[in-house]
């Protein structure tokens, strides 16, 4: 199995405040990684150092083989490779919902129109959101904007899908929803990295999963039940903790 | 009731020389909104720059326009510079001039304003969608800028035509100045012209702005 998100010796600060110290990681091909962690750990940080979103001041993240390095021209190409999703507020709110799936397969990708027009309806049928192709965002739920969100982000044809805390803006009645699609994506062999509050999804979908405190990996596991359960770290069990409630 | 004097304007070409006046007074603004909009636009991006420097300076720009009245500005461009700088300007050309210099701030500042208001979520996923910076600005930033600022620039565009009131100071004969004119030219035969015209004067400049600020409603409504 080959190696396709490699992350060695991450190190990332801003202004003198480190927020990620020595992350070491790599993500197989068709592997599930979920991150928790307590709020302000660095998680989402990190999912953006993955697609260059922010600089990093060491280490080397490499996607595919290739060098995420922002700033350099190439980084366009290689953020191609990963498909993301946001928490919210990420459709663009001047077009429609088709328009917002296609507009990057066409314009930076330079795909046949109608080859994507057609892709874009099917997958939107997919996620059941085929007869609002044509509602602007501000016409939608939360729930399915995050859903055209992963639809766009599917049409780029990533090679690996990053989440970040998608369903944290969201009602919980529209959560499940979410959730859902993602875990049909996870089923169909879809590469992806996954921050989320979200436990009980977290131990559905996750093949590993990474937990981070304070910027850095305190304990990662393939064994997905054992650390629900019992988690090898003080850390960790104390996170857990926080979410469960005793009468 | 007395006369309300509205009769003075069907002696003679009165009628057509208070449109005439106010057809300068709408070529001004015309002139001056078009060069502001497309000077606003730089200005308002220079003032979204990274540069210290260059905001402090459209800070101090910015503050001289709001805090001179443009009545100020008209005079000094009109009777200042023919002495100190021995240059002959007409009064229209003042005009325009100092029409540009107070648009093009107001303008940059709603430019300032629009672009500060997207979110920076739209860059990030516009970024995380592997765009480069000119397909980023130009497919998802711009027209997001634009729609936010439409309704507030017409907003100015109306100030602006209201604000041409003023170039009379300067000798300029728009629609206010023959409307005096005309009064005074009929103070015996009509005494209440005053009111009469001016009234007139004022349905033309509602005639004028009216259409433009419903524009602006529509628009803000449309892309609210």
């Amino acid at each position: 199995m080959s190696e396709l998100v490699k992350v060695k010796n991450l190190h990332k600060e801003f202004g003198g405040n480190v927020v990620l110290k020595d992350i070491n990681l790599s993500v197989k091909k068709g592997e599930v990684v979920v991150i928790i962690g307590p709020s302000g750990c660095g998680k989402s940080t990190f999912l953006r150092c993955l697609n260059g979103l922010e600089e990093i001041q060491g280490g080397v993240v490499t996607v595919d083989g290739l060098p995420v390095e922002p700033g350099k021209k190439d980084i366009v190409n290689i953020r191609q490779k990963i498909g993301m999703v946001f928490q919210s507020y990420d459709l663009f709110p001047h077009k429609t919902v088709l328009e917002n799936a296609i507009l990057a397969p066409i314009k930076v990708q330079k795909r046949i129109k109608d080859d994507v027009i057609r892709e874009a309806l099917e997958l939107l049928d997919k996620v059941g959101l085929a007869d609002k192709k044509d509602y602007y965002p501000r016409q939608l739920s939360g729930g399915q904007k995050q859903r055209v969100a992963i639809v766009r982000a599917l049409l780029m044809h990533p090679d690996v899908l990053l989440f970040d805390e998608v369903t944290a803006a969201l009602d919980p009645e529209m959560v499940h929803e979410v959730l859902q699609t993602m875990l049909d994506l996870a089923k169909s062999g879809s590469t992806m990295i996954i921050v989320t509050h979200e436990m009980a999804f977290a131990k559905a979908v996750a093949d590993r999963i990474v937990f981070f405190d304070r910027g850095e990996i305190v304990e990662e596991t393939k064994d997905v039940k054992q650390f629900f359960e019992e988690p090898e770290t003080e850390r960790a069990r104390k996170f857990l903790k926080t979410f469960k409630y005793e009468e | 009731m007395q006369s309300l004097g509205i009769d003075v304007l069907f002696k003679g070409t009165n009628m057509i020389r208070l449109l005439k006046g106010l057809w300068v007074s709408v070529e001004i603004s015309l002139i001056s909104v078009a060069i502001s909009i497309v000077l606003g636009l730089i200005a308002g991006v220079l003032m979204t720059s990274k540069s210290k420097l260059i905001r402090f300076i459209f800070r101090v720009y910015l503050e001289i326009v709001r805090i001179m009245p443009q009545m100020v500005l008209l005079f000094i461009v009109y009777f200042g510079t023919t002495r100190v700088f021995g240059m002959n300007i007409s009064a229209e050309l003042s005009a325009i001039i100092v029409f540009v210099f107070w648009g093009t701030a107001e303008m940059g500042d709603l430019v300032r304003g629009s672009i500060q208001s997207i979110p920076k979520i739209q860059y990030d996923s516009a970024y995380a969608l592997g765009m480069d910076k000119f397909k980023v600005h130009f497919l998802i930033i711009f027209p997001q800028t634009i729609r936010r600022l439409l309704p507030l620039s017409i907003n100015l565009v109306t100030r602006m035509v209201k604000t041409t009131s003023l170039v009379m100071m300067i000798g300029i004969v728009e629609v206010l100045k023959v409307a005096q004119q005309i009064i005074e030219a009929n103070r015996k035969a009509s005494p209440n012209a005053a009111f009469g015209v001016f009234a007139v004067v004022f349905f033309l400049y509602f005639i004028v702005c009216w259409p433009i600020s419903r524009l602006a409603v529509k628009l803000e409504k449309r892309w609210a």
